[in-house]
């Protein structure tokens, strides 16, 4: 038995349906986001996640509705597979009243703790010390979650990317460390910024394991997500997970894309993540291609909706423009003493 | 109250504890905390009572503390990093500043960062300019942030107990040179509150801000000053932002006069920041413009003497309130 037919052995029909529609729930998200910023309703030039759908459908395939995640810039594709409703997060990608975060966080910081997803994050590397915190927590707390800690290549460059692999390996904490290769950091190609091919080779440094996968191959992402789970419940640390994969879009909505090779979006599409599940499905007898048409439509469907959800919804009230820069204070109650001693003097 | 003297350490001290054995949600993490006294002596004793797990002796890795006390509040604890100098704050600035800061606000109001970064500035132990800088201007820029610094003992222990049990981020900042300074401190629990001020001296004739350490030699000029017959009113904010703007004016309305004491750099300093805050509230009752007590822009130097020059010392208090006072007004 071929290694993807045991994948897929331990995943139901209806588990393998959920995530090829999610996949394409991703896609149709990510363009009808592409499609928003085209008719000019959509500012702050959205980093879209098409081509790398696999990564992340691979890994929240694995996770339940209690463990966590941390995102990034590039976060959309995370958030609908850890569980995010397209509604509310297109409305914050408009910066709508009725947006995951009210309108005041925009695509870049779509958070919503409920469903595990701790935050995507504008800087790039940030949310890996968050994830290692939310570890540490189920650590302490005995919490029994698992977090994983999207980020791309250019982020394995950062210091805080050294700090926080240390730190989990150090202290053993449940944490998968998924790497997402898709070559570029904006527009520099990854050759240009670091000596090595494959990323996953930094976990031995760090005293984790560390394995590159095809991240376009969504059951060999979710294979290797299963394994590094399995190390985190047991105690036995985190891991490092490299999936290597293509971004078909701009590294922004905008991007004049001159960077790239004549050619390479081409080669890579060949590659597409979708119709390659697609193949194994067929090839299983689990879909047929008017289930596909009728999946796809029904993710484009979803997708405008979110849209016109978002369109139809109000702009954030500017009174509340400075509302939740804090919380009020916590009353103290008979504790409180404000002062214990006047020096004298004249009043 | 039944009340004794401890040290302002001590205080710090006797709050980790007693926040430690309330909460199991409290742990703390630092570099050198684990053995013996740790670094600064605040967390002595700790492991022993708590515990490695809720003890934690940390790589050298200022951005993943912070970091990871955020995760970690977020997910239903309420970490407490000990940054070990003021001056570390650059090698985590992007964790302080645009994580811990701003995720209450970027999530709408959903994320809950109950964490507190102890940390301590100042000159006074010849540690050179990397090591005593007074760096409270950098993070009263950063709004989501709440930035602590007590004078006191009193006020040490019952604001780090508040802090400890706010839902918001706390930056408290303690200083080298009030570790043993000795105060009352009431046997029984207490606790300060966040964004209130204290008038450390009532006097009539002039208000005299001060901050941090600074307040001991505002203290001690006010008791110079007051053999001259110019009664001073020392007011230290203890919470630098948000700033307990009434407390102050109030007492500016009665003074006429305003000095700011601190122990930052001068250009772009806290003393700035008060002096314009309050010019916006109090001009019509101002006597003579408002004065700045503040530090040369300069590095600290290593030099002991020098490094005596270039902080404000009482001195520089007395020397900038007898001019004020003695002038004919503007
Ligand atoms: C610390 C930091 N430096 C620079 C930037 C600007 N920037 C945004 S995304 C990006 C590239 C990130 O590359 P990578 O981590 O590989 O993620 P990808 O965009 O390829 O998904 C850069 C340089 C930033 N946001 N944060």
């Amino acid at each position: 038995m071929s290694n993807k037919e045991s994948t897929m052995a331990d995943l139901t029909k209806e588990e393998l349906l959920g995530m090829y529609r999610q996949m394409h729930r991703i896609r149709a998200f990510e363009m009808a986001v592409y499609d928003g910023v085209q008719r000019g309703v959509i500012a702050g030039g959205p980093h879209l996640y098409v081509g790398e759908e696999a990564v992340a459908v691979g890994v929240c395939t694995t996770l339940r509705p209690m463990d966590y995640i941390t995102s990034t810039h590039r976060g959309h594709g995370h958030l609908i597979a850890k569980g995010g409703q397209l509604k509310p997060m297109m409305a914050e990608i408009l910066g709508k009243a009725t947006g995951y975060c009210k309108g005041k966080g925009g695509s870049m910081h779509i958070a919503d703790l409920n469903l595990g997803i701790l935050g995507a994050n504008g800087i790039v590397g940030g949310g890996l010390p968050t994830a290692v915190g939310a570890a540490l927590s189920s650590k302490l707390k005995q919490g029994g979650w698992v977090v994983a800690s999207f980020f791309g290549d250019g982020a394995a460059n950062t210091g805080s990317f050294h700090e926080s692999l240390n730190l989990a390996a150090a202290w053993k904490l449940p944490v998968i460390f998924v790497c997402e290769n898709n070559t570029f950091a904006m527009f520099t190609p990854m050759e240009w910024t670091t000596a090595i091919k494959d990323l996953s080779a930094r976990a031995a440094a760090y005293g984790m394991v560390g394995t590159t996968v095809d991240g376009n191959d969504v059951l060999a992402v979710y294979r290797a997500a299963v394994e590094a789970r399995e190390r985190a419940l047991a105690g036995e640390g985190p891991t490092l997970l490299e999936c290597k994969t293509y971004r078909f879009l701009g590294h922004y909505v905008g991007d004049p894309e001159d960077y790239r090779k004549p050619g390479e979006v081409e080669m890579h599409k060949k590659n597409d993540p979708l119709p390659r599940f697609e193949k194994v499905l067929i090839e299983a007898g689990m879909i047929n291609k008017e289930l596909m048409q009728q999946m796809m439509a029904e993710t484009r469907q979803e997708a405008k909706e979110a849209l016109e959800f978002a369109l139809s919804s109000p702009d954030p009230d500017p009174s509340e423009l400075t509302m939740d820069v804090r919380r009020p204070f916590k009353p103290l109650g008979d504790l409180e003493r404000v002062s214990y001693i006047v020096e004298e003097g004249v009043g | 109250m039944s009340m004794r003297e401890i040290s302002y350490l001590q205080a710090l001290n006797e709050a980790l504890h007693e926040e430690m054995a309330r909460d199991m949600d409290v742990f703390i993490m630092g570099e050198d905390i684990g053995l013996g006294k740790g670094t600064l002596g605040v967390t002595e004793g700790l492991r022993h009572e708590f515990g490695p797990e809720r003890v934690r002796n940390t790589p050298i890795s200022e951005q993943a503390l912070v970091g990871a006390a955020l995760g970690a509040a977020l997910t239903g604890c309420r970490p407490i990093v000990e940054l070990m100098f003021i001056d570390l704050l650059g090698v985590c600035m992007d964790q302080v500043a645009n994580q811990v800061a701003k995720v209450t606000y970027m999530s709408g109001g959903k994320a809950r960062p109950a964490l507190v970064i102890r940390t301590q500035e100042g000159v006074g132990l010849g540690l050179a300019a990397q090591h005593s800088q007074s760096l409270e201007a950098w993070l009263v820029h950063i709004p989501g942030l709440i930035v602590v610094a007590p004078s006191t003992p009193f006020d040490a222990k019952g604001l780090l107990k508040t802090a400890v049990r706010d839902d918001n981020p706390v930056f408290f900042i303690e200083h080298k040179l009030l570790y043993s300074l000795k105060g009352p401190v009431p046997e029984e629990e207490y606790l300060v509150p966040l964004g209130v001020a204290d008038i450390k001296r009532k006097g009539r004739d002039v208000t005299i801000v001060a901050t941090s350490h600074q307040v001991q030699y505002a203290l001690a000029a006010a008791t110079t000053l007051a053999l001259e017959g110019t009664e001073a009113e020392v007011i230290d904010p203890r919470t630098l932002n948000p700033l307990d703007v009434e407390t102050i004016a109030e007492s500016v309305r009665r003074t006429h006069r305003l000095v700011v004491v601190n122990e930052g750099c001068r250009t772009g300093g806290y003393a700035s920041e008060v002096a314009a805050t309050l010019g916006e509230h109090v001009f019509e009752y101002l006597d003579a413009p408002i004065m700045r007590v503040a530090a040369k822009d300069a590095p600290i130097p290593a030099n002991l003497q020098l490094e005596r020059e270039v902080v404000p010392k009482e001195e520089d208090i007395l020397t900038t309130v007898r001019q004020m006072v003695g002038s004919s007004g503007w």
